[in-house]
């Protein structure tokens, strides 16, 4: 059987819409509008340090932000084919989204392992 | 023989609004994209010290908006996501609305515990 | 007696470039459908008019047509569920068009057998195959298709690359795949879990909303996913030639 790398990023792009789905409302709600709009009063500094500095959180945001980024890639490389009718370009178009998935996936584990 | 072949447009979702739903449905990802770049300009600025600055940049216009608009795109994706789910997982001698249920129950538990970690002091 | 107006799609091949409309007025009756309003102008308007129809009661499959934008069947779609009018009454979308309102579907035709629609079993030894109640309920919706056609009709997938196996086709392998007497979920594999069958498919949902029989085309492909996706998965991490 002719292998297709077509399983593996579809389990990624589930993974990835299943955190988003979970995980993402919340937190946009709170850092992006409530603490913003002083809906809610921000955590303090120290408390937010202690919270990224610890390992489980690094995980869990690694994980949201490198699944997220594959789901983003892997939806997005269908809406470019079927809504901009853009086929053509499948190869070119498949190897900047998941390069791009790949790419922020490094940064992402940089930026957490560097706080 | 001539048969005739149909012609389909380049805005084809524009066709019918369940076509549209899908499309915008699908744009959702961008805005996951877009949370993971929020997200981790946060997650620096927290560990750079510049905390205050990120918040008050976040005050800004346009930054508001874009949150807003990203967090209806989030909202869209979740209902959406947990509406497929059931039909995705069977799961012997459990009807699909229990599955549902347990996504929406998983849903409402999680936001509640990281709401709790965060604001938690 | 009221009337209402029926927009029909008229293609002569070899005569005219594009498809035209041409209304016709037809008597209202209650308990008319769309495919009453054709008969009634094919027998007292215009004998001309081409189109496919059988059983008038949703059984063969054959009448599918897009009346108002969406696919539906046509002897199962009344009337006055669109009266005032006028009722637009185009061919199927997604399809090359023979004549007036017949669709040519052989592309159907072709794939179908790929997915092998078929029990891939020994036969017991003795007496004939056993089945419960309960096992029959895993595939019972997926084996209610028609082969009609309006899910094809309604998946943007399929209009824009048709190559794509498409919802009933990957259905029906489900059908079987799902029976407990078969043994061919192995030998389908190859074309289901291809990129052109269930990984093609990017969950529009249409294909279900369509369907005049309840087979849910769109979540038996999400369920094949997932169950093609495992598979895959227990390739990668068992060592080459174990599996089978
Ligand atoms: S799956 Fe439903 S819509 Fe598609 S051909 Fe079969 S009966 Fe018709
Ligand atoms: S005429 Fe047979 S399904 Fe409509």
């Amino acid at each position: 059987m002719k292998r297709s790398p077509e399983p593996l990023v579809w389990l990624a792009f589930s993974g990835g819409g299943m955190a988003a789905a979970l995980l993402v409302p919340v937190l946009l709600f709170l850092f992006g509008l409530a603490f913003p709009l002083g809906w809610i009063e921000p955590p303090s500094e120290e408390h937010l340090v202690a919270l990224v500095r610890h390992p489980i959180t690094k995980l869990v945001l690694f994980g949201l932000c490198a699944l997220g980024l594959f789901h983003f890639a892997h939806r997005f490389r269908y809406t470019l084919y079927d809504g901009l009718k853009l086929k053509r370009f499948a190869v070119l178009i498949a190897a900047v989204c998941y390069g791009a998935a790949v790419v922020g996936s490094v940064a992402s584990a940089i930026v957490l392992l560097s706080v | 023989m001539t048969a005739y072949r149909q012609h389909i447009p380049l805005f084809w979702w524009l066709r019918q609004w369940s076509y549209l739903v899908f499309v915008l449905r699908e744009l959702s990802s961008v805005f996951v994209a877009w949370f993971v770049v929020y997200l981790l300009m946060l997650v620096s600025a927290i560990g750079d010290g510049t905390y205050a600055d990120f918040q008050a940049w976040s005050g800004h216009g346009w930054v508001l908006v874009l949150n807003v608009v990203a967090l209806a795109f989030l909202l869209l994706h979740a209902v959406t996501w947990f509406a497929l789910a059931p039909r995705a997982m069977v799961v012997p001698h459990v009807p699909p609305w229990v599955v549902l249920v347990a996504h929406y129950l998983a849903w409402i538990v999680l936001s509640a515990g990281v709401a709790w970690v965060v604001l938690l002091r | 007696m009221s009337t209402i107006t029926m927009e029909v799609t008229r293609y002569r091949p070899g005569e005219d470039s594009e498809p035209t409309v041409q209304s016709y007025e037809v008597p209202l009756r209650k308990e008319w459908a769309v495919l009453d309003g054709l008969n009634h102008i094919k027998d007292h308007l215009d004998g001309t008019l081409s189109y496919r129809w059988s059983c008038r009661m949703g059984i063969c499959g054959s009448c599918g047509m897009t009346v108002n934008g969406r696919p539906v069947l046509s002897c199962a779609s009344f009337l006055v569920d669109y009266a005032p009018g006028p009722v637009r009454v185009e061919p199927l979308r997604n399809f090359p068009v023979i004549r007036d309102l017949v669709v040519d579907i052989s592309d159907f035709m072709e794939k179908l057998p790929r997915v092998k629609p078929w029990l891939i079993a020994d036969p017991p030894e003795e007496g004939e195959f056993l089945q419960t109640p309960e096992e029959m309920d895993e595939y019972k919706k997926y084996s209610m298709c028609i082969n009609c056609m309006l899910c094809y009709s309604a998946c943007p997938v399929y209009a824009l690359e048709p190559e794509f196996l498409g919802p009933a086709a990957i259905a029906l392998g489900q059908r079987y795949n799902l029976d407990s007497r078969d043994h061919g979920a192995e030998d389908r594999r190859d074309v289901l879990a291809s990129a052109e069958g269930a990984w093609a498919c990017t969950f529009v949902g249409e294909c279900s909303t369509a369907c005049p029989k309840g087979v849910d085309p769109a979540g038996a492909i999400q369920r094949y996913k997932l169950t093609a996706a495992v598979a895959a998965m227990k390739d990668f991490l068992m060592p080459r030639g174990a599996r089978r």
